[in-house]
This record gives structure tokens, sequence and C-alpha cells, in this order.
């Protein structure tokens, strides 16, 4: 039997396994229940003394904060593995300094401000309504990545310690709270519900700040080139 | 049959199509991006199971957790991307190494 007859029938027989797994889903998720209530009882009874309106946003950042924290640590973990992987420093952008597109341009003068009015309103809207931190953070990441795309060199201005300081404040924030709760005899990220309210908004707003960064520095950690090739290439093309 | 199970059986339809990529594709690049289709099919059946509460509103916790996990879904493909990047710098390759020959 050739190689390529082979892998013919390998690729048929696990096509055929997967079929399966995905049946042995799909009788698993019809023979559930059709009504389940969750967990929504119990965050309904407590909705009153978290602080949001909005039950998912009360989950996020009151119930389960603590699994909001773990996740900004994944999302600092990454950014670091990512920097490790690709030696880039600050100031080593190969779209600094570029034009890229006179409409791409314009359109970034015109979307910018809404986008940062957009963020800001996400965020204070995720109280009660959809929204949130990881909203308002994806927006303004976003416009991060606009910005670099057309060559506006901001980030020249930001020092590579202030960065890290972006980077960690999230899940610095979450932590002075957690401490600050514990101090205050109480368990690790219970708020008092008389001051819930601005805790949560508090963290949400310095998350959506980080959240950004590290977006950005994900995606910055994708465009940098390697140091050591290409110092000289940047300056050759860019500036 | 409610809407709600339509979703998620198609959640279960999208975890099969990102698992067959996952193991069949040879470049990486279709195996990250397979892993993601895997990813978004998960969410999905999250999303609808949790929609069959009587009221009006769906459980709000696994959405909670969606939201969570889409987040680190970015985190972790930017990441293998990053580490894909430095593997094809490494070695010029695309692909791994293959376990049949």
């Amino acid at each position: 039997m050739n190689e390529s007859r082979f892998r013919q029938l390998l690729v048929v027989g696990f096509a055929a396994l997967v079929v399966a797994i995905v049946g042995g889903l799909a009788t698993a998720i019809v023979a559930l229940p059709t009504e389940a209530t969750g967990l929504a009882p119990n965050v309904e009874q407590q909705l009153g003394q978290s602080g949001a309106k909005n039950p998912v946003t009360a989950v996020l950042l009151n119930f389960r904060g603590y699994d909001t924290m773990l996740e900004l640590t994944v999302m600092l973990l990454a950014v670091l593995g990512a920097r490790a992987l690709t030696r880039g420093g600050i100031g080593d952008d190969p779209y600094t300094g570029l034009r890229m597109s006179p409409v791409l341009d314009g359109f970034v003068r015109v979307i910018a401000p809404v986008m940062i009015v957009v963020a800001g309103y996400l965020l204070w809207v995720g109280g009660h309504a959809p929204g949130g931190a990881f909203q308002a953070g994806a927006v303004l990441a976003a416009l991060g990545v606009l910005l670099h795309l057309t060559g506006v060199a901001w980030s020249r201005h930001l020092s590579e310690s202030t960065e890290r300081w972006l980077l960690i404040a999230g899940v610095a924030v979450f932590l002075a709270i957690g401490v600050g709760s514990m101090s205050a005899e109480r368990r690790f990220l219970e708020y008092p519900s008389a001051w819930a309210k601005w805790l949560i908004l508090s963290v949400e707003t310095v998350a959506t700040i980080s959240i950004a960064a590290i977006l950005l520095a994900l995606y910055r950690s994708g465009t940098l080139r390697y140091t050591f090739q290409t110092k000289q290439d940047v300056k050759g093309t860019g500036r | 049959m409610t809407y709600a199970i339509l979703y998620a059986l198609c959640g279960t339809v999208l975890v099969g199509v990102g698992f067959f990529g996952v193991v069949i594709c040879r470049h990486v690049l279709r195996k990250v991006i397979a892993l993601n289709i895997m990813g978004a099919g998960t969410f999905l059946v999250l999303i609808a199971l949790a929609r069959r509460t009587p009221g009006t509103l769906p459980d709000p916790v696994p959405h909670a957790m969606v939201l969570t996990g889409i987040v680190v879904a970015v985190s972790a493909t930017a990441l293998a991307l990053a580490l894909l990047r430095r593997f094809h710098r490494e070695t010029g390759r695309t692909e791994l190494d293959r376990v049949v020959e």
C-alpha cells in the first residue's frame, strides 16, 4: 500500500470517529432536560447586594471575581510568552513612521475619538446591561492596532516600565482589593455591599486599560521583527 | 426541540469540525484556526444550554465563563502564533514532524 492511499484511509477512518463523537455529544445534549435553571436563581437572589444590575457583570466581578483575576493573569502569561519568543522591544515596531494608506489615515482620524467614547460607554453600561471591561478593552486595543497601522508613533512616548505597569495594573488592582478585603476580615475579594458598585467600577476601569494594553502587546509581538535580524531593516525602510 | 438545543447541536458540529482540523491539517496555522473553531463550538454549546431557564433571562454563570473563555482563547491564540513564527524562523518549516511516515 502506498503512502497517500494509507493517509486517505487514515483520514476517512478519523472522520468516522469524529462523526461518532459528534453524534455522542448531540445525543447527550438532546437527552438533557429542556428546562434547567442552573445558577440563575442564586444569582438573582444575590444580585441586589452585588453592586451591579447586570447579572453577567455581577458574576464576573463579584461572585466569581477570582476567575476574572486569574483570567487577567493568563493574559499576562501569554504576553510574557509571546514577548520571550519574539524578543521584541517597544521601539522596534516596523510600522512606526510608515504611511500605510491615506484612506486608513483619514478613517482613523475620524474613528479614533469615537472609539474612545464607545469604550467609555461600554465600560459604564456594563453595570446594568451587556458591556464591561473586556468589551471596552477590546475596543481600545482595536484603536491601538489602527493607530499602529497608520504609523502614529504614540507608544514612543510610553517608556518600557510604564508599559509594564499598564500590563500588570489589572491583576495588581484585583490583588490589592482582595488583600484589602481579607485584612478587613472578609474573604478574598468579598466586597462590602455598600462599596461594591464603586469597587467594581474601579476594578473594571483599571482592567479595561490593562486588557487593552495586553491585547495590543499581543498584537505587537506578532508584528515586531526579530531584533537580532532587523534593526538595520527597520531603519532602512521606516524612519 | 427548542432553539437553544438547535444552537447547542450546531456547537457540537463545530467542535467536530475543529477536532478534525486539529488532527488532520498539517500546516500549523490551520491547526491553530481549527482549535479556535473547536473553542467557538464549546462556547456555543455553553451559551445555548444557559438559555434553558424558564424565565426570560438566561443563566448568567455560563455567559460569564464564556466571556472569560473567549479572552483566554484570544491570548492563547496569540501565544500560539508567536510560537509558530518562532518555529518557522528557526526551522523554515510550517509543519510539525510527521507521526506516520
